[in-house]
């Protein structure tokens, strides 16, 4: 799913400007499940900012409200009246979420409350982790199931750098070694010999250096 | 055929070959270069050139190597992947031989969280094996890593890799060497060596795969400085293995005599690494302390070098 963080208060709060009115928009989906930007996030977020502008001496009115998925028109439609209402919208939704309430509201501005993050997973209790960078080519068959694309600092698609030790990656020690684990995985399903191909030069069109990524599916038109 | 590499006519005549790293200024300085290249002229068979090491912004390597062939020095050009795409990369190649250039030592480079601009956006379009792969086929095909052609001589570049027999999985490492060797490497440098057993153990398995054969290893050694840049490199570093009994040895040397013990060391290690079968040459990182190479050298009995001058 989308993992986000929601941005500190204070830089929140300089993005409403004179607005008077304000909505937070929650997403009951991915960043609900993330704890960043739900229901119960909405709420704490608008009582947060309630209280920073009247120590300003600025009150404003802030109120907030979730939709099932904000990436889709439709369940954003039952936040229309409230919308209408708010002079600045803050979405706590990812960034996909922000641009859709920009879209389907254009006479409305709407800034993030939340920095998206990553693609991931939630691993421990109030610990989440990266394994997915959406390059469009998936490459999974060939590495036991271990991302190098998302998880090796460096991208490498031939085996760890010099900077690997003890299992951990140069860049963070706290952080594992993603062809470790690779070598590891391979080693156990007794494929270590898929690593002896030479893998070619990646297709990054693919990925988003390719520009706009779109899908068409004609047999999913109507 | 590597035309006009000397290093590469060194290792095929059998001899035992001698590089030592130079690292451009943080400047615009050529006295800096000219200093270094002092100490290394006549000492070392060919002079590597650094792609701003540690991720830390240096003059360009190709342009520190241009000089140092005005100067009568043999470069080799270490090129990263972390700074450039594979267009930049063949753009920079084609402009390296132009200017005499004939080694080049393929990387990934270090991440740039290591270096001056932590937020900086790295590159890694290639990795180290995809970029032997693209210089050795310029050469051999004279194409691009796209298959077009290149116009007129194609770059032959005499071209190596980097091996660290001390990173991990150690199990993967020789095979990691074999597909460098499978890319089209024709020598390695592997990373500075303090733990010679291990790198002992590492040149069996490579010589048991027959790499030995296939490309020229270089021993990477270096002199180390200072008991804190021991303890530094023992715990700091990753990938790098120092054993106790190094800095020990360090330590025990009265202080003003650890610069000459962090040299004695490494002619040490030297010797040892000659000794194992399958090396072929020895690399010399004296890192902002090329002033040190001909002290080394003349311990190690490596002097003259075949390529010094009459």
């Amino acid at each position: 799913m989308i993992i986000g963080e929601q941005k500190p208060v204070e830089e929140i709060k300089n993005m409403l400007g004179d607005a008077q009115r304000i909505l937070v928009l929650g997403c009951g989906t991915c960043v609900a499940v993330c704890m960043a930007g739900g229901e119960k996030e909405a709420a704490l977020l608008a009582t947060a900012l309630r209280m920073a502008t009247k120590l300003d001496g600025q009150e404003k009115e802030i109120r907030d409200y979730t939709v099932q998925r904000q990436c889709e028109f439709e369940y954003n439609e039952n936040a229309a009246e409230l919308i209408e209402w708010a002079d600045l919208i803050v979405s706590i939704a990812c960034g996909i979420g922000v641009q859709t309430v920009n879209e389907q509201f254009p006479a409305k501005r709407t800034v993030p409350g939340l920095n998206t993050t990553f693609l991931g997973r939630p691993d421990t209790q109030g610990i989440w982790v990266e394994r997915c960078q959406a390059c469009g080519n998936c490459v999974l068959d060939l590495t036991g199931g271990v991302c190098p694309i998302a998880r090796c600092a460096k991208s490498l698609l031939n085996g760890p750098c010099g900077g690997s030790q003890n299992g951990k990656c140069e860049v963070n020690a706290e952080t594992d070694c993603a062809w470790q684990l690779i070598f590891d995985r391979l080693s156990a399903l007794g494929m270590v010999d898929l690593l002896m191909e030479n893998q070619p030069p990646k297709d990054w069109s693919t990925s988003r250096d390719g520009g706009l990524r779109k899908i068409v599916r004609e047999d999913m038109q109507l | 055929m590597n035309d006009g590499s000397n290093l590469s006519k060194l290792f095929a005549s059998g001899q035992f070959a001698v590089s030592a790293e130079l690292g451009p200024p943080k400047g615009t300085d050529i006295g800096v270069i000219e200093k270094k290249a002092a100490y290394l002229k006549g000492n070392v068979d060919a002079v590597n050139v650094t792609d701003n090491q540690t991720a830390v912004v240096r003059m360009s390597s190709i342009a520190v190597a241009a000089l140092l062939v005005q100067m009568g020095l043999e470069p080799i050009i270490q090129m990263t992947c972390r700074d450039r795409n594979r267009l930049a990369i063949q753009a920079d190649l084609l402009g390296a031989w132009a200017l005499g250039i004939r080694n080049v030592l393929c990387l990934s480079g270090d991440h740039q969280s290591f270096g001056n601009h932590p937020t900086a956006k790295n590159v890694y379009d290639i990795d180290s094996v995809q970029l032997i792969q693209m210089v050795k086929g310029m050469g051999d095909s004279g194409q691009f890593q796209c298959g077009d052609p290149i116009e007129g001589e194609s770059p032959a570049f005499f071209v190596g890799g980097a091996a660290n027999p001390f990173g991990d999985p150690f199990d993967f490492r020789p095979l990691r060497l074999g597909k460098k060797a499978k890319a089209g490497a024709q020598f390695i440098q592997t990373q500075m060596i303090y733990n010679v057993p291990k790198f002992a153990e590492y040149m069996k398995r490579v010589c048991d795969l027959g790499l030995h054969e296939r490309v020229y290893v270089m021993a990477g050694v270096g002199p180390i400085k200072s008991l804190g840049a021991a303890r530094y490199m023992a715990s700091k570093v990753p990938g790098m293995d120092v054993p106790d009994e190094i800095v020990q040895r360090m330590q025990d040397a009265p202080k003003e005599k650890r610069q000459e013990e962090g040299v004695q060391i490494c002619a040490e290690i030297i010797q040892q690494c000659r000794e194992i079968p399958g090396v072929a040459g020895v690399h010399i990182m004296a890192i902002e302390w090329e002033e040190t190479i001909p002290d080394i050298i003349q311990r190690t009995g490596l002097f003259p070098r075949p390529t010094s001058p009459e």
